[in-house]
C-alpha cells in the first residue's frame, strides 16, 4: 500500500477543524476570541474551512484594551466584514470607567491583566458557554498542560491540578449552569507551523507583522513601542528603528523585533534562525516565573 | 513533512526528563531565553551542571516537588518530521496520565535504567503502551555510562524484555537502543562509547519509523460530527455531513450504508472550502454529501456497504479508571463513543488487573483510580463499533460521572460479548 500520510500541516489543520466542529456541536453559545494576532486570524480561516459552505456559526469577541496598534483594529473590522461574522467588542476602558477594574500605575503599568475582568464580564453578559482561543502549548510552560477543552468554573477559573483527562479525540464538554469552557483548536501547533500554514494558505495579516519604521525604546532587553500612554524612565530614550511584531498584543507589553522581514517567506527564515522564543519578547510574561500560570488560573486567555 | 506523536513513560529516576531535555537540546529546539531560564534555575537549585530535566518543568507544584504530575506536550521538528511528545509521569499513581498520553501516540519510548534492568515498572509501561494500541515501542536502555557501556549488560536486558514481551504482546513492533541521556550517547548523535551498536540513534528511529499503516485503512468508517446546513440562497437544500474519517477510503460514487437506519445511499461529493476532493482517508476532516435525502445526524455513522461494524447494547471493555471515586458496580454513567452520546449501566466487573504482575484479580473487585479492569456495560442506545485492536477511534469509549461531569474512565472495546 502507498503512503497515505498527510503532511504535518494538513494533519494539524484536520485536527483543528475537528475541534471547531466539536465546539459547534457540543455548545449552545460559542464565541471565538479574536485578538487581531496571527493565531486568531488563523482560527478564523480554519473556522471558514470547518463550516463551508455555511457561515461561521459563532461571533468574534475582541477584548479591546484601548492600547492597541491602530492597524490591528482596522484589520479586525475588515476581516469580520469579509467573513460575514458578528463582531462583539469588550472594552477594558469601560471596565475601568465603571469601577470593575483598576488601572495599574507606574512605569510597568499595563492593561494586560485587566483584560481578564473585561473578558469574564463579556462572557457572562452574552452567556457564552465556550470561548475558542488561539493559545498554543508551545508558547509557555503553563500552556503546555492545557487541554483542548479546558473547563472553567463559575468564576472563570482554571484549576491546573484537577483537569479532566482528555483521551483520544473525545472531548467532554459537559458542564453546570454558569460554567464555561475554553477551547484551543491549535494547541498542537508551533509558531513555525502557524507561519508555514499562513504561507501555504496565503492568509492575509496586519502590516505590523512585517518590517516598518517606528519610534521605540529599550527596557529590560525588550524593544517597546513609544506611545502616548507609555510612561518612560528618564534614562530611556526614543529611537527610530526598523522593527516588526513577532506577537501582537496590547502595545504596552508587545515586544518588537528588529527586523527587515517584509514577506511571510522572510519571516519563516527569520524564525528558523532565531534563538529566542516568541514570548521571550512579551513583557507580560516577565513578571514572574509563573506569570502565565497565575493569570490563567484567574481566567486569562 | 509528516507528524509523529510519541509518548515517554518513566520517572525522574529513569532519566526521562533528561532524555527529553537531551532530545530538545541536541536537536537545537531549545531557545536562548529558555536556556537562560534553565541556567538560572540550575544555579538557584545548586546544581553543578546544566540540569537538562528542567526544560520540561511545568506547573508551580511540579517545580516545587521536582516531578511531572500531568501530561505535558512538547514539540520539536527536524527536516524529516515534526514531533509531538506526550511527556507523562511514570509512577503507578499516575497510570491515568500515562494512559491519556498513550491514547493518541504512534510510538512509545519505554525507559529502562541499565543498572536495574527490567523491573515491575517496565512491565507496566510496556503493557500500557500495548493496551492503548501504540503501534511502535522503542525500548531505551539508559544510563549505559554507569555500566561502562557494556554490550553484555544491554544484551541481557534486551533478552529479559523480549521474553516478557513475547508472552504479553508478541506482534508488536519493538526496537532497542542503548543510550546515555546525560551524555547524549545514541540520542541524537551516535555513541563513540558503544561501537558494538550500529542500529541507529533514537532520533533516527523516530524519524524513520513507518507510520502510514498506523490508521485503519481497511474498514470505511465515518462518524457524523456535525451537519452543515447553510440555509442560504446559493446552497438552499445543501446538507453536508461533516466529520473526520475514522477508517478506510471514501470516494464520490461509493455505495455506502448509513447507521443506525441501515439505509443505503451513495456519496455524491467530498467537499472542502478549496474545492471537492476525489478521495478522503484518515485522519482527514471533510464534509460528505449523499445522493438520497436520508435522516442522518451527529452520532450516526457512514460505513462501507459490505463492511458494517458490530452492533450491540452489550459492550465488553478494558478500562482505566481515572477518578478518586471508585467505579460503581451497577452504577450508571454517561458514555461517549466516537461522536455519539449515550448512557450505560455497569453490569459486571470481570476482573481487575494487577498492573505490576499482570495477574487477573477476580476476588474483591473494586476498581479504584489508576486501576485497569475488564468490565461489561449495557448501553441505552446500540453502539456500532470495532474492536480497539482494529480501530482506535471506533473501538474506544469514555465514561463520564453524571453528577460531577468528570471524565472517569477510558475504555478499549474488547469484542462483542
Amino acid at each position: 500500500m502507498g503512503n497515505y500520510n498527510l503532511t504535518h500541516l494538513k494533519e494539524l489543520e484536520s485536527e483543528a477543524i475537528y475541534v471547531l466542529r466539536e465546539v459547534a456541536a457540543q455548545f449552545e453559545r460559542p464565541v471565538l476570541l479574536f485578538s487581531g494576532g496571527k493565531d486568531s486570524i488563523v482560527l478564523v480561516h480554519l473556522s471558514l474551512k470547518a463550516f463551508y459552505p455555511a457561515r461561521i456559526p459563532f461571533p468574534l469577541l475582541h477584548i479591546d484594551t484601548g492600547h492597541n496598534f491602530p492597524e490591528t483594529l482596522e484589520f479586525r473590522d475588515r476581516l469580520a466584514k469579509s467573513v460575514n461574522a458578528r463582531l462583539i467588542i469588550g472594552s477594558v476602558q469601560e471596565s475601568i470607567d465603571i469601577g470593575r477594574a483598576v488601572e495599574e500605575t507606574g512605569i510597568n503599568a499595563s492593561r494586560n491583566v485587566l483584560q481578564t475582568v473585561t473578558l469574564l464580564d463579556a462572557l457572562e453578559q452574552n452567556k457564552f458557554d465556550a470561548a475558542i482561543g488561539g493559545a498554543r502549548r508551545d508558547e509557555e510552560k503553563a500552556r503546555a498542560k492545557e487541554r483542548f477543552f479546558s473547563h472553567r468554573d463559575e468564576f472563570g477559573q482554571w484549576d491546573p491540578k484537577n483537569q479532566r483527562p482528555e483521551l483520544w479525540y473525545m472531548f467532554n464538554g459537559k458542564k453546570r449552569m454558569g460554567e464555561h469552557f475554553r477551547v484551543f483548536p491549535i494547541s498542537n501547533w508551533t509558531e513555525m507551523d502557524v507561519w508555514q500554514y499562513i504561507l501555504a494558505e496565503n492568509i492575509d495579516l496586519p502590516g505590523i507583522y512585517f518590517t516598518h519604521e517606528r519610534n521605540v525604546f529599550f527596557r529590560d532587553g525588550v524593544w517597546l513601542a513609544a506611545a502616548p500612554f507609555m510612561e518612560m524612565k528618564p534614562t530611556e530614550k526614543v529611537e527610530f528603528k526598523r522593527v516588526r511584531c513577532r506577537t501582537v498584543g496590547d502595545i504596552s507589553c508587545t515586544g518588537l523585533t528588529l527586523s527587515c522581514a517584509d514577506s511571510v517567506e522572510d519571516i519563516i527564515q527569520e524564525i528558523a534562525a532565531t534563538r529566542v522564543t516568541e514570548r521571550g519578547g512579551r513583557y507580560d510574561d516577565k513578571r514572574s516565573e509563573a506569570a502565565m500560570e497565575d493569570r490563567k488560573k484567574e481566567g486569562y486567555f | 513533512m509528516e507528524l509523529l506523536r510519541f509518548t515517554t513513560a518513566g520517572s525522574v529516576d529513569d532519566g526521562k526528563s533528561t532524555l527529553i531535555g537531551r532530545l530538545l537540546y541536541d536537536s537545537k529546539s531549545i531557545f536562548e531565553d529558555q536556556l537562560d531560564a534553565v541556567k538560572r534555575a540550575s544555579v538557584q537549585k545548586g546544581s553543578a551542571h546544566l540540569n537538562l530535566a528542567l526544560f520540561t518543568d511545568g506547573l508551580r507544584a511540579e517545580r516545587e516537588q521536582g516531578i511531572t504530575i500531568d501530561v505535558a506536550y512538547r514539540y520539536f521538528a527536524t527536516p524529516q518530521r515534526k514531533f509531538i511528545i506526550a511527556d507523562t509521569p511514570g509512577h503507578i499513581q499516575y497510570t491515568r496520565n500515562m494512559v491519556t498520553g498513550a491514547s493518541t501516540a504512534n510510538a512509545a519510548i519505554v525507559l529502562i535504567d541499565a543498572r536495574n534492568g527490567v523491573i515491575e515498572q517496565t512491565h507496566r509501561h510496556a503493557f500500557i503502551a500495548s493496551l492503548l494500541g501504540i503501534p511502535h515501542i522503542i525500548v531505551c536502555i539508559n544510563k549505559m555510562d554507569l555500566m561502562e557501556y557494556r554490550e553484555d549488560v544491554y544484551k541481557s536486558i534486551l533478552y529479559d524484555f523480549q521474553s516478557f514481551a513475547n508472552k504479553v504482546f508478541p506482534a508488536q513492533d519493538m526496537r532497542f537502543i542503548p543510550i546515555s541521556a546525560l551524555h547524549g550517547d545514541n540520542v541524537v548523535k551516535p555513541s563513540l562509547n558503544m561501537p558494538w551498536y550500529a542500529d541507529g540513534t533514537l532520533l533516527h528511529h523516530l524519524e524513520t519509523i513507518p507510520i502510514s499503516q498506523d490508521h485503519d485503512l481497511v474498514h470505511q468508517r465515518f462518524p457524523i460530527q456535525y451537519v452543515i446546513r447553510p440555509e442560504s440562497d446559493e446552497f438552499h437544500d445543501y446538507r453536508g455531513y461533516a466529520g473526520q474519517v475514522a477508517g478506510g477510503f471514501f470516494h464520490p460514487g461509493d455505495k455506502i450504508m448509513v447507521l443506525p437506519s441501515r439505509i443505503e445511499s451513495e456519496i455524491v461529493s467530498i467537499d472542502t472550502l478549496t474545492g471537492p476532493l476525489s478521495e478522503a482517508h484518515p485522519p482527514m476532516s471533510v464534509a460528505l454529501t449523499l445522493k438520497d435525502d436520508v435522516d442522518l445526524s451527529r452520532g450516526d455513522m457512514i460505513v462501507g456497504i459490505d463492511d458494517v461494524p458490530a452492533e450491540s447494547y452489550d459492550i465488553k471493555a478494558m478500562i482505566c479508571w481515572m477518578n478518586p471515586k471508585p467505579l460503581q458496580l451497577h452504577g450508571k454513567y454517561a458514555l461517549k463513543h466516537t461522536t455519539k452520546d449515550a448512557r450505560c449501566f455497569v453490569q459486571d466487573i470481570d476482573y481487575v488487573l494487577n498492573i505490576s504482575t499482570l495477574e487477573k484479580v477476580t476476588q474483591n473487585k473494586t476498581v479504584r483510580m489508576n486501576d485497569i479492569a475488564c468490565i461489561q456495560l449495557r448501553t441505552t442506545k446500540p453502539l456500532f463499533f470495532d474492536p480497539y485492536k482494529i480501530n482506535r477511534i471506533t473501538g474506544s469509549i469514555i465514561l463520564i460521572d453524571e453528577a460531577s461531569n468528570e471524565t472517569v474512565a477510558a475504555g478499549m472495546i474488547v469484542l462483542n460479548s
